[in-house]
């Protein structure tokens, strides 16, 4: 065996790719194509499989239930439709806003000393590294009606001798969205950090040398040499985003249900297996349409490796 | 002109995000030390050492002083089972995916076999899709499996296959390995073959010129591998959640399901060591890179 | 013992190409190579020099064709089992490991013990003047210490045959110049046979006993560096070695070696030495060296003699180089200024009328591809 390996470069390949295979055959694509037999299937009375086909569950997703509350046989139910377009607009809008905040501090990092860039990367990466729950935790303790936040408005009103109501900031949409801002602005400062880094200080010379003032540098040179950190930021922060649960479990509570929470309640209460692995299969063909379009028309962005 | 020059603006708006970055964590830190027990507001330091007295008395007081919530952590037998489970899942996943993820990352590079594309697809699926997906499928996977061999061999009660432990791993090395080929892959993009050649030429046979150039070249980047794999592995949440069971509980599981019953200051002591641990292991990693360079 | 330190056997080597084809980088090549001697295989990019060297270290396999190293076959050999070492072109030092555990490294391989590895590191390191840097990484030396180290490294296990891969184009030209002479002195030190690749023809000139000169896969012309620069035998080796001037015509008389051919445009036949297969009546080059033509103020012999006008001048300081104009074809004269004088016109001005000759022996004349 050793000449056959040693003759043939292909047999090489495929023996050390053999035990990847295995993982990635066994651990990944059984279980996706587990997924779509039992999402054809349906639920059994104490919540097990029964399996089938049929396509009553991607039919509910879509809005037509057959569990009616008015004795018709079917009826447009949109509760899972919204919960879907609310996994989406949620990762679009924290997509943005990530953009938004990353952007200016990857740029004060990326043409800062060089001495200096690792401490300030440093910086960005310390909370990354505490865990992602805590993280919540914390946002949770600030955000409480009686929380931080609360708290130290409570007391300016006091020294201004006005009254104060506590805002009701925890269990709304909008701390689940601070929540999401927070998780992954990391996520977002270091690609775009990484191609903004790659930017010679030359280019910037050479611009203002041909008579650009610094907001049309930023806009004709900066902006697209930065636009691979960007896309790969995004493909970072939005992918996780939709698919999400704990944010908005401990952030926003009853009143803000994601896809994701929405699979965890089908799975972990004993529910519907089959209803929770449709609506898996749908999130992810979700995932993959944005990200194939994004990808087709921004790149795929390298910096990707560089995090 | 300066090139390290910058308008005010960004400078501005750089000093805002890293606040808003840290102000969560820097609560967190402070609230380890309330003397209020419910954690809801902060009830001041406790300042008294002596017997425990807590909520209603005139002076509160511990045996440990102010460091008491972290005392009552170490006490607290969960805490550090679920601290064993979570680190003994980090090192076999680590070890294991930074292994195999290195043999795919130089078949990925190196050769054409006939699974290449089907290979290199299926590295970059976890990465593509959300990980509840991937703990979804894990999940239904194994207890289909499960279920289907209990009844088989007729097994019940204790000795009943079920998620624990042992599934948490598998699906860890599972999503590291597509992470830590990447990572050597990327690396090996500008290896130098030659020196291959070189150690053949002088007379080293393809075992020996692995283990004695190729191995200690590449190390930098599977080292880089292996550290993502741990950090992954130590931080994961959802994957974690799908696949565990009894026995299985790791560190973020605890903290969740802290979270969602009682909440006391012992939470915030646990995130200020877990905080403090880390900055001191990445410190201490800066510093040796430092060197390096 | 009467064998060749290395031979190839009408050797082919086809690689795959992306789109699916073929491409045949070595054609039917046949060499011998001599113990001891400094072979040099020249020609440009995409020749199939390097690829014929690799084939005989062992990093390739011929397509067919065989390749012999002390009059045993090779085969499928592995280059670890192969009596030959090589210095590689980007030199390949172990970066991770000193010089010395670099030039140690096949000794090692063989199991050597450490006294012995020791003592013959030292010496090797010393035959290249880098004695005393055995604990310094490559990284931290010159291009051309790095060099030396690579060459060390190859030599302390005595091979029978040096392969050398363009070692030297990565230096700076007075840096090469030097090594040049070094790796010579070496050679013939060390009694080793040199098997030598280079696109340089200045370089292979200078160094080699024979010399190789490879286009598209074969072998044009095997031979001394005299044999090749003085007798080229076709229209490739006459312009890629040194320079030529050429002039067409057709073939009158060819007898012996001799040959004679009438070039239209001079309206005169030239006579000189045949190259090769020349046949009367066919088309035929004359290659003719630049340094070989003299230029005179008046007609001197009846044979080969032509006149010309100037038509510009290059000083280079030890020569002059002169482009004269012969009825419409531009002819290149380089001659060497054996007068010392500060009046531009000594060396030849513009419009001057001059008399170009050469001795028959100076004009080769081979068939016109």
């Amino acid at each position: 065996m050793i000449k056959r390996l040693r003759e043939n470069k292909s047999f090489q390949g495929t023996i050390l790719a053999t035990p990847t295979l295995i993982f990635m055959v066994g651990l990944l694509i059984i279980p996706l194509i587990l997924t779509l037999i039992i999402s054809f299937g349906s639920r059994s009375a104490d919540g097990n499989v029964i399996y089938g086909f049929s396509l009553h569950n991607y039919v509910r997703m879509f809005g037509f239930s057959t569990d009616c509350q008015n004795g018709k046989s079917t009826c447009f139910d949109p509760l899972y439709t919204q919960i879907m377009w609310r996994s989406l607009s949620l990762a679009f809008n924290t997509t943005f806003l990530v953009i938004l905040l990353a952007y200016p501090l990857s740029y004060f990092v990326a043409r800062s000393h060089p001495k200096r860039r690792n401490t300030f990367l440093f910086m960005v990466l310390v909370p990354l590294w505490t865990n992602f729950v805590i993280r919540v935790y914390a946002w949770m303790m600030l955000l409480r009606t009686q929380g931080v936040i609360n708290g130290v408005l409570g007391w300016l009103a006091g020294l201004f001798g006005l009254h104060f109501l506590p805002l009701e900031m925890l269990y709304t949409p909008g701390a689940v969205l601070v929540g999401m801002v927070y998780e992954f602005l990391p996520f977002m400062i270091l690609p775009i950090y990484t191609s903004l880094e790659k930017i010679e200080n030359s280019l910037y010379e050479a611009a203002a040398d041909l008579g650009a003032n610094p907001f049309r540098t930023f806009l004709k040179v900066t902006l697209p040499l930065s636009m691979p950190g960007v896309v790969a930021g995004t493909i970072l922060v939005f992918i996780p985003v939709m698919g999400t649960f704990i944010v908005s479990d401990l952030l926003g509570g009853k009143q803000v249900i994601l896809v994701g929470n929405l699979i965890q309640r089908q799975f972990l209460d004993a529910r519907d297996p089959t209803f929770g692995s449709a609506a898996s299969l749908i999130l992810m063909v979700m995932t993959l349409i944005v990200t194939y379009f994004y990808t087709r028309k921004f790149g795929f962005g390298e910096e990707i490796i560089a995090v | 002109m300066n090139p390290y020059r910058r308008s005010l603006f960004i400078r501005l708006t750089s000093v805002l995000v890293y606040a808003f970055l840290y102000a969560p964590i820097l609560v967190l830190i402070v609230f380890a030390f309330n003397s209020s027990r419910t954690n809801v507001n902060f009830g001041g330091f406790i300042t008294h050492f002596g017997p425990l007295t807590m909520e209603g008395s005139t002076v509160i007081q511990s045996p440990c002083g102010p460091f008491h919530w972290f005392c009552e952590l170490g006490k607290n037998r969960e805490v550090m089972g679920a601290t064993k489970n979570t680190l003994t899942v980090a090192f076999i996943s680590t070890i294991t995916s930074t292994i195999i993820g290195t043999l795919a990352a130089m078949a990925l590079q190196r050769y054409n076999f006939k699974l290449k594309s089907f290979t290199q697809v299926s590295l970059y699926i976890p990465i593509v899709i959300p990980e509840i997906v991937m703990g979804i499928g894990i999940l239904v996977l194994f207890s289909q499996l499960f279920t289907f061999l209990n009844g088989l061999f007729g097994i019940t009660g204790d000795a009943r296959l079920a998620m624990g432990l042992p599934t948490v791993i598998f699906s860890h090395i599972a999503f590291s390995i597509p992470f830590v080929t990447l990572v050597v892959q990327a690396r090996l993009q500008g290896f130098d073959k030659s020196i291959e050649e070189a150690a053949m030429d002088l007379g080293a046979n393809e075992l020996t010129t692995f283990w004695r150039v190729t191995f200690p070249t590449i190390l930098p980047g599977i080292l880089s591998g292996g550290l993502l794999a741990f950090t992954l592995s130590l931080d994961d949440f959802v994957i974690t959640f799908f696949t565990t069971g009894p026995g299985g509980t790791t560190l973020p599981i605890y903290v969740y399901g802290l979270l969602r019953r009682i909440i006391t200051p012992q939470v915030n002591a646990l995130s200020t060591v877990w905080v403090l641990i880390v900055f001191s292991i990445m410190l201490l990693l800066q510093r040796v890179q430092n060197r390096n360079t | 013992m009467n064998e060749f330190a290395v031979e190839l056997q009408n050797v082919v080597k086809e690689f795959p190409t992306p789109e699916g084809g073929q491409v045949l980088a070595v054609n039917q090549v046949s060499m011998q190579i001599k113990n001891g001697e400094f072979f040099s295989m020249l020609g440009s990019s995409g020749c199939g020099k390097t690829t014929s060297l690799r084939m005989i270290a062992g990093f390739e396999w011929p397509t067919a064709g065989e390749i012999f190293i002390a009059g045993n076959p090779q085969g499928h050999t592995p280059p670890f089992k192969r009596p030959v070492n090589t210095v590689f072109q980007s030199y390949a030092l172990f970066q991770h490991m000193t010089v010395f555990q670099n030039v140690s490294f096949g000794l090692e391989m063989d199991h050597v013990d450490k006294v012995q590895i020791k003592d013959r590191v030292g010496r090797s390191l010393e035959m290249v003047q880098l004695a005393g840097m055995d604990k310094r990484f490559p990284k931290q030396l010159s291009g051309g210490q790095q060099q030396r180290v690579a060459l060390a490294r190859a030599i302390v296990k005595t091979p029978k045959v040096l392969l050398l891969d363009e070692p030297l184009g990565a230096l700076d030209l007075k840096l090469r110049k030097e090594m040049q002479l070094e790796l010579k002195a070496l050679q013939q030190r060390l009694g080793i046979t040199f098997v030598y690749v280079t696109h340089d023809q200045e370089e292979a000139l200078t160094m080699s006993d024979r010399i190789a000169v490879m286009s598209f896969g074969k072998v044009l012309q095997m031979g001394t560096p005299v044999e090749i620069y003085e007798r080229p035998n076709c229209k490739f080796v006459a312009d890629f070695i040194g320079t030529s001037n050429f002039l067409h015509g057709i073939v009158k008389s060819a007898d012996n070696g001799k040959a004679s051919v009438y070039v239209q445009e001079l309206e005169t036949e030239i006579v000189g030495l045949a190259s090769g297969e020349v046949k009367v009546g066919e088309k035929a080059a004359i290659s003719i060296r630049p340094e070989k033509i003299r230029l005179s103020e008046q007609s001197a012999f009846n044979q080969n003699c032509f006149e010309g006008t100037v038509s510009s001048t290059t000083y280079i300081g030890s020569d002059t180089h002169v482009y004269i104009d012969v009825k419409g074809i531009r002819l290149k004269v380089w001659e060497q200024n054996k007068i010392s004088s500060l009046d531009p016109k000594a060396y030849y001005s513009v419009g001057q009328k001059v008399w170009l000759t050469l001795f028959h022996e100076n004009a080769l004349i081979m068939a016109d591809e």
